[in-house]
């Protein structure tokens, strides 16, 4: 996972650091992912995954340590450039905007549009396809505040999509959906044939779907590696607290884990 | 949910958009026009054409030299600045409520207006400037003091969007506490009633000066927010949603902010603060047209215009020959509108 940053190509994260409020958030992480792999980030509520996300957006800039796209400074890239690689799906998006779903997805065409300029049938067929590859087009007329969870959640991805990035990073993006409906977005997420850094809660499901897994603790690299060597019973108890039986019963002998009373 | 009856609505707003610009279009020159023909002179359409053509040099017009006055000196200038009022405060308002993600912004939300109004009261009152400044330029004085300390304030204090408005709302505070002490402390009845009327708008004794100012900053404040249209619409699920779809935030923020804010003190200066345009007329042209901010930019722009034409012929003739204060009718006909307004877009808050 500790790649050498700067000659590298994709979405690296050389040792970044980031404070707030007087306590480091994020402390020297350094993350490099294959090219089209997906990455789960891991760790217990306040383990630093949302600033790294933010961080490797380069919505917030690293105090120290440097994020990177094909071996440049993000810092140094134009905001439009770098949104026309890395696109991001966030936690809860909230609009007061009365929105159809076709201009949600849209949204994804502006780092792509001039100014002044209509839609190109570019755009208007990368929205297409988007709706098409998340299950929305049905939808595309309707107003966004009729979604449910799932399919509010659906429709970033596909604004994401629309994007047409290379790297996708989401931060926890089955919070709040029923189980079907994390399965069924985790399935449809691991397979885009982009780079994927997904922060999740589930151990499960970033077994089953991730890669590679990076654990993190109090902004720290706790472990990092293919999940069947990141999760094990004794990091787990270390990490978060909790007592677990691991056995390799998961698809293609992932790990699986279940949680055992105190 | 009530998914069919929305999805038709989606595809009547399409379609209503190239229509609504031929109306607003043929709309806005033909309300000017009638317009000019209400009130205590008959003057006819006709002659609103032939005193526009002499002036503009195309033949002579045929009026007495005092019905040429009352239509080129007189109606037509405060007519034409109505339209760039509605026109303006409108467009700012869609920019704030867009840049500041809150409903209730208003191109008064950065303190702009109380600033002109303490601008001016020190002008009429305390002879600021020893009478060398005029009233206008007190005013646009007073907006540009109050916007520059709302813009350090709330980059002092974090440079969220919330944050702005807090600022925005205590220089209005401030500002209207420093209006109130002044007129209440210095002024005599009739410079505390010629004070009232402007701070309440007034398009009264406007002469070509004003609207050309105000045309001219109007059509660069087009250009500014009509170049940053996408980015308007990327602010719809906030700032770091707008970052990672390429937009500059803070530069963005800020060029913005400092246009609505230039464009909203020039109309103060010259007509008062003129209330509930910037609040309302944005949530009744997004009823039309929908938040996409290429099409929601030039509608509110019409609308604005046409709206403010006729508040303001109704203003001036309908306690004729005394004239109400513009921002009164603008309120009395705003509140209304606007509850019908929020009415019919209830589903989408509560869903």
């Amino acid at each position: 996972m500790t790649g050498a940053a700067g000659t590298g190509t994709g979405l690296r994260a050389e040792r970044v650091a980031r404070a707030a409020g007087g306590r480091l958030i994020v402390d020297g992480v350094s993350l490099a992912p294959a090219p089209g792999s997906c990455v789960g980030l891991l760790g217990p509520n306040g383990s630093g995954k949302s600033t790294l996300l933010r961080l490797l957006a380069g919505v917030l800039a690293p105090a120290s340590g440097v994020v990177t796209l094909d071996g440049r400074p993000l810092a140094e890239l134009h905001r439009r450039a770098a949104a026309r690689r890395i696109a991001v799906v966030e936690q809860d998006a909230a609009t007061q905007s009365e929105l159809t779903v076709r201009e949600v997805v849209g949204l994804g065409r502006i780092p792509h549009r001039r100014p002044w300029s209509g839609t190109s049938a570019e755009d208007e067929e990368a929205v297409r396809h988007a709706l098409e590859r998340t299950g929305l087009a049905d939808r595309a007329e309707q107003s966004w505040h009729t979604l449910s969870g799932g399919e509010r959640q659906r429709a970033q991805i596909a604004r994401a999509l629309a994007q047409a990035p290379r790297e996708l990073l989401l931060d926890e993006p089955t919070n709040h959906l029923d189980i079907q409906h994390q399965l069924d977005l985790l399935a449809l997420v691991a397979d885009l044939p982009v780079t994927t850094v997904i922060a999740l809660h589930d151990l499960n499901l970033a077994a089953m779907y991730c890669d590679t897994l990076l654990v993190l603790r109090e902004g720290r690299v706790a472990a990092a590696g293919a999940p069947g060597d990141v999760l094990t019973e004794e990091l787990i108890a270390d990490v978060y607290g909790v007592r677990t039986a691991v056995t390799p019963d998961g698809p293609d002998g992932r790990p699986h884990i279940r949680f055992l009373t105190r | 949910m009530t998914d069919v009856p929305r999805t038709a609505s989606v595809r009547v707003r399409r379609l209503r958009y190239p229509a609504l610009w031929a109306a607003g279009a043929v709309a806005l020159p033909l309300s000017i026009a009638f317009a000019i023909t209400i009130g205590p002179a008959d003057i006819r359409v006709g002659d609103v054409w032939a005193s526009v053509a002499s002036h503009l040099g195309w033949g002579s017009t045929g009026l007495t030299p005092i019905r040429d006055g009352i239509v080129w000196e007189l109606r037509l200038p405060r007519t034409l600045l109505a339209a760039v009022c509605g026109a303006g405060l409108a467009v700012c308002g869609v920019v704030m409520q867009s840049l500041l993600r809150n409903p209730l912004a208003d191109p008064f939300v950065l303190g702009v207006s109380s600033g002109a109004s303490t601008g001016a009261v020190a002008v009429v009152v305390l002879g600021a400037g020893g009478g060398a400044v005029s009233v206008s330029a007190g005013a646009f004085a007073g907006a540009v003091v109050s916007f520059a300390l709302v813009l350090v304030l709330s980059q002092v204090l974090g440079a969220t969007t919330d944050r702005v408005v807090l600022s925005g709302v205590a220089a209005m505070q401030l500002f209207s506490a420093l209006t109130s002490f002044v007129v209440m402390t210095a002024a005599d009845a009739e410079q505390t009633r010629g004070v009232l009327f402007w701070l309440l708008g007034s398009l009264g004794g406007v002469g070509w000066a004003e609207v050309w100012a105000g045309l001219v900053v109007l059509a660069v404040t087009l250009l500014v927010c009509g170049l940053h249209a996408h980015a308007l619409d990327a602010f719809a699920f906030g700032q770091d949603a707008a970052a990672t779809l390429g937009v500059r935030v803070a530069r963005t923020r800020i060029v913005l902010l400092t246009v609505t804010a230039l464009l909203t003190a020039t109309l103060v200066s010259s007509a008062g603060a003129i209330g509930f345009v910037g609040l309302v007329l944005p949530h009744a042209a997004r009823a039309l047209v929908g938040s996409g901010h290429a099409r929601l930019l030039p509608v509110t722009a019409l609308t604005g215009a046409v709206f403010l034409v006729w508040v303001d012929t109704l203003a001036r003739t309908v306690l004729d020959p005394q004239e109400v204060p513009v921002g009164v009718v603008t309120s009395l006909i705003g509140v209304p509108a606007f509850v019908l307004v929020l009415y019919r877009t209830r589903k989408a808050g509560t869903a």
